[in-house]
């Protein structure tokens, strides 16, 4: 157990001393303070959620009105071509769409922004165990943004071989126009995430198992930070893998080996001096990583959506330690799965065979949170606010993605829907529909702790219901064409005569996502508004139980203006053993013996 | 109050709304109703392809009535222990070891079920190669080569073979007791072609027989593709420096298409071929037509450029 947290910082840089400029830069922008950090995340990783959601859009104007100048912008961006978007500009779309989606938003925004802002703050330690390191964490994301924002800027405009990057493609500079510099600018950005990455990771670990207050074993942790500390082991097993392969596709690209290329290779009349080399290989070594990197999107959000559901049942968690149990088992068979994305890549067809047997395993545990999630709001008394509706349509959602999943994983099955938008529909609903949705909840419930005010919950609400209606409009559709094959990333796939009549549905569907994207004005105005105006609040508006609620919201440096120390895990909601509905863990227990609650024998 | 009570009791019923609507779309587009006529598995003209809509329409069922249950579970909770309308304190338990066992063992059950059920397919899809009826693996019909951004196609030029005799007229086995074979000659000693003496070129345009196992050979040249042909559910990537079969029994002539399903490149969308299956003699009929097209040129090496 760790020892008594001890206040280390200087109280010097209290914020209410007038600042000059070096205060200013060492609190706000070179900060160590890990709530600053977790808000330079968010705030970076909310502008890219904007850049994603709109190249989403290109894609799906593309797909809704192909060849058709875009309104307004289309003149702006694509003059030389009249408006229309090129048949190479439609491969860096969907290219950086993904990119910017998985390594700039999601685990950036999960990893960085919640875990760097809830992890001392729930485990009641006053920060991060190298809060330079954390520091350096945020800024080596700014050579990634650096880097992938210059590849935009200059022709050919961006990378295009499909955020999975798959050799020959990307590593041949011949191979398409996007295979040039700006795959490199590519390969050096998410390398870069990946150096930022590691180190969170490493924080979140070494914090996490040194830094709980007295009181707080393992097993009294939320889940969120059981789900950030099985995210950090992910990262830091996984992402080595990745790294080498990006380095190793470098190396093909820049020196001239030929790791990924293979004898007799022609590409587009040039002859690549060496050989050897097999493309499949950065298949294994890319899915090494990003099967597991699935998990490290999905975790964080599982967790605090529990903590979330279990706020607004009024109820304590349902199964807590089956739940710990249930992300550990994700996060073991997460690394014997990744084959499931290469069933038709022509690996070894035996392979296959094994790797569906433990992709069928996986979705186990998944349904066992599932239906602890039921059991959680099973007899609770629910508060419909507007993080517990964006946590219960994670666990509506899930359900839709995780259920999807089993079709893949039947390697039968998977080579009719292998690469078409079925495949797109189930990583949209676990992804944009489970984690993007998770995490909109999370910025409305920890937004008090952040800011010391509420966000507009009339305002919240709207969001939630557009963006819950707009987002099955998009994405349940997918379902559907991907029954039919409609493959993925063709810029033009109404050439076909299996696909041609599927344009009315995409229409619909473009049209769906467009108001959605436009629907996340109404978040946006509600965020930047509640940050000056929005109502403040004490420091435990929902009434929970976890640490960071006793903390001041906003806290000060240093976090706690007590030391806490914790007496019980942080789900003893409508406990007997007091009078109000919620029992913070910092709560002694009531000095009456036969008030005391026996616990329950499992 | 009033008020309160309604807005539980909305966003219950929009999570019930979430089965509802989810299994009518999928129950309006299976039976093909406006305006989603064609939305739905395409054709099927695959003797070995049912088994795979067979399989999804298996697991379909099996993953509706789990969603269709969690659904309304979800929203009988909400609905039922909304804080507005529960006056019952909420249930403090922590969790039941029974259900946890439970949940985990019937799904687990199932999911190893699914997997072994799936087995035989996968294997008859992508393991067993049909073969010949001497049991060695059955030789391509057609080799398919993929290149940004067409299908280059090559019908090997094919020997006529006979059974190897004895004087007695009975078939000569060779080590392995399978019947010994040898090519037909004709009586200046050159082997007898099916329909030509060379290979057969063709882009894009894949004539099959219908009615007989047909096996391709399918490689790449550049970079990636995929070789999908959505009516059959055949689909295979193809990857630069592998040789690999696909194989299938169509049962219906006509023109299907052959879509590139494995990102290529930036005309990945362009590479499109189209498959025609026809019978065993229009198919023999078209190859020798397309052989006289491809040899019939003005240049002869005997006598140079034609005068």
């Amino acid at each position: 157990m760790s020892a008594v947290a001890v206040p280390v910082h200087d109280t010097a840089h209290g914020h209410d001393q007038a600042m000059d400029a070096g205060t200013f830069i060492r609190t706000y922008v070179f900060s160590l303070d890990h709530k600053i950090i977790g808000l330079q995340f968010l705030f970076s990783t909310l502008l890219w959620f904007l850049v994603g959601g709109l190249l989403a859009l290109g894609i799906r104007w593309q797909l809704a009105w192909p060849w058709s100048d875009m309104p307004i912008i289309g003149r702006m961006l694509f003059s030389a071509e009249g408006g229309q978007i090129s048949p190479e500009f439609y491969t860096t779309l969907f290219t950086m769409h993904a990119t910017v989606m998985i390594f700039f938003v999601i685990i950036p925004i999960l990893a960085g922004a919640f875990g760097n802002f809830l992890i001392p703050l729930m485990i009641g330690a006053d920060d991060m165990a190298f809060p330079t390191l954390n520091m350096l964490s945020y800024w080596f994301m700014w050579p990634a943004f650096v880097c992938i924002g210059l590849s935009f800027l200059w022709p050919p405009y961006g990378a295009g071989g499909g955020w999975t990057s798959y050799p020959p493609l990307s590593a041949v500079p011949e191979a398409a126009p996007g295979s040039q510099w700006a795959q490199t600018m590519w390969l050096l950005g998410v390398t870069f995430v990946g150096v930022s990455s590691m180190m969170g990771s490493v924080n979140y670990m070494t914090t996490i198992i040194q830094m709980r207050a007295p009181g707080m074993t393992m097993f009294r942790l939320p889940m969120t930070i059981w789900a950030m500390f099985i995210t950090a082991v992910l990262q830091a097993f996984a992402l080595p893998v990745l790294t080498a392969a990006g380095f190793m596709q470098l190396m093909d690209r820049i020196l001239g080996t030929g790791f990924f290329l293979p004898e007799g290779l022609i590409v587009n009349n040039s002859l690549p001096a060496t050989g050897g080399g097999q493309p499949i290989l950065w298949q294994h070594l890319f899915w090494f990583y990003s099967h597991p990197a699935v998990y490290i999107m999905i975790l964080p959000a599982m967790g605090m959506v529990s903590d979330i559901i279990a706020c607004f049942s009024r109820k304590p968690l349902f199964g807590y330690k089956p739940m710990v149990y249930s992300i550990s088992g994700i996060a073991g068979l997460g690394f014997i799965v990744w084959g499931h994305h290469m069933f038709v890549s022509g690996m070894n067809p035996l392979l296959g065979m094994t790797f569906m047997v433990s992709t069928m395993m996986i979705a186990l545990p998944s349904a066992v949170k599932v239906f602890n999630w039921l059991g959680t709001v099973w007899g609770g008394k629910i508060q419909f606010t507007t993080p517990m509706l964006f946590a219960l349509s994670f666990v509506s959602m899930f359900i839709i993605g995780g259920l999807s999943g089993i079709f893949m994983a039947a390697t039968p099955v998977d080579i009719f829907i292998h690469d078409t938008y079925f495949i797109v529909a189930h990583f949209h609903y676990v992804l944009f529909a489970g984690t993007a949705m998770a995490v909109m909840g999370a910025i409305y419930f920890w937004f008090p702790k952040m800011f010391g005010r509420m966000m507009d919950e009339n305002l919240g609400k709207i969001h939630f219901f557009l963006t819950f209606i707009f987002l099955n409009g998009t994405f349940f559709t997918m379902h559907i064409l991907g029954a039919v094959g409609f493959p993925r990333r063709l810029a033009d796939p109404y050439d076909y005569e299996t696909f041609r009549h599927l344009l009315p549905m995409n229409q619909f569907m473009t049209i769906c996502a467009i108001a959605m994207v436009a629907t996340q004005i109404i978040f946006a105005y509600n965020f930047i508004r509640s940050i000056f105006f929005g109502t403040p609040v004490g420091r435990n508006p929902w009434g929970a139980n976890s640490l960071e609620w006793t903390a001041p919201s906003p806290p000060g440096h240093g976090n706690f203006d007590f030391q806490p120390i914790v007496y019980r895990g942080p789900y003893e909601y409508g406990s007997p053993e007091v009078d109000t509905d919620f029992y913070p863990q910092t709560q002694p227990p009531p000095s009456d013996p036969a008030r005391r609650v026996q616990p329950e024998k499992h | 109050m009033h008020e309160e009570l309604r807005v539980g009791r909305f966003w219950s019923i929009l999570f019930l709304m979430v089965p509802v609507v989810g299994v009518g779309i999928f129950v309006w587009a299976m039976a093909g109703l406006w305006p989603m006529e064609r939305h739905w598995l395409p054709e099927n003209i695959n003797d070995h392809g049912a088994v795979i809509d067979n399989l999804f329409l298996f697991i379909l069922v099996l993953t509706g009535v789990i969603f269709i249950a969690t659904g309304i579970a979800l929203f009988w909770f909400l609905w039922k222990y909304d804080a507005a309308q529960n006056t019952q304190p909420a249930a403090f338990t922590h969790g039941s070891h029974t259900l946890e066992v439970v949940w985990s063992i019937i799904p687990a059950a199932t999911l190893v079920f699914i997997a072994i059920y799936q087995m035989n397919a996968w294997a008859d899809a992508k393991m067993r190669r049909p073969t010949l009826p001497d049991g060695r693996p059955k030789p391509e019909t057609a080799e398919i080569t993929g290149r940004q951004f067409e299908w280059r196609i090559r019908y090997p030029h094919t020997t006529v073979m006979e059974d190897v005799l004895d004087e007695h007229g009975k078939q000569v086995l060779d080590e392995n007791g399978k019947p010994r074979r040898k090519i037909v000659r004709d009586a200046s000693g050159r082997p007898a072609y099916i329909y030509g003496d060379d290979d057969v070129y063709v882009a894009n345009d894949l004539h099959l027989p219908v009615n007989e196992e047909v096996v391709l050979k399918i490689k790449s040249q550049d970079v990636l593709h995929s070789f999908f042909l959505p009516n059959l559910r055949v689909k295979q990537d193809v990857v630069p420096g592998m040789k690999q079969f696909v194989w299938f029994r169509a049962n219906k002539t006509g023109a299907y298409d052959i879509v590139c399903a494995e990102l290529c490149g930036w005309g990945h969308y362009k590479m499109r071929g189209r498959v025609t299956f026809v019978s065993r003699e229009d198919f023999d009929r078209w190859l020798t037509k397309t052989y006289d097209e491809q040899n019939r040129a003005e240049f002869k090496p005997v006598t140079g450029e034609a005068e």
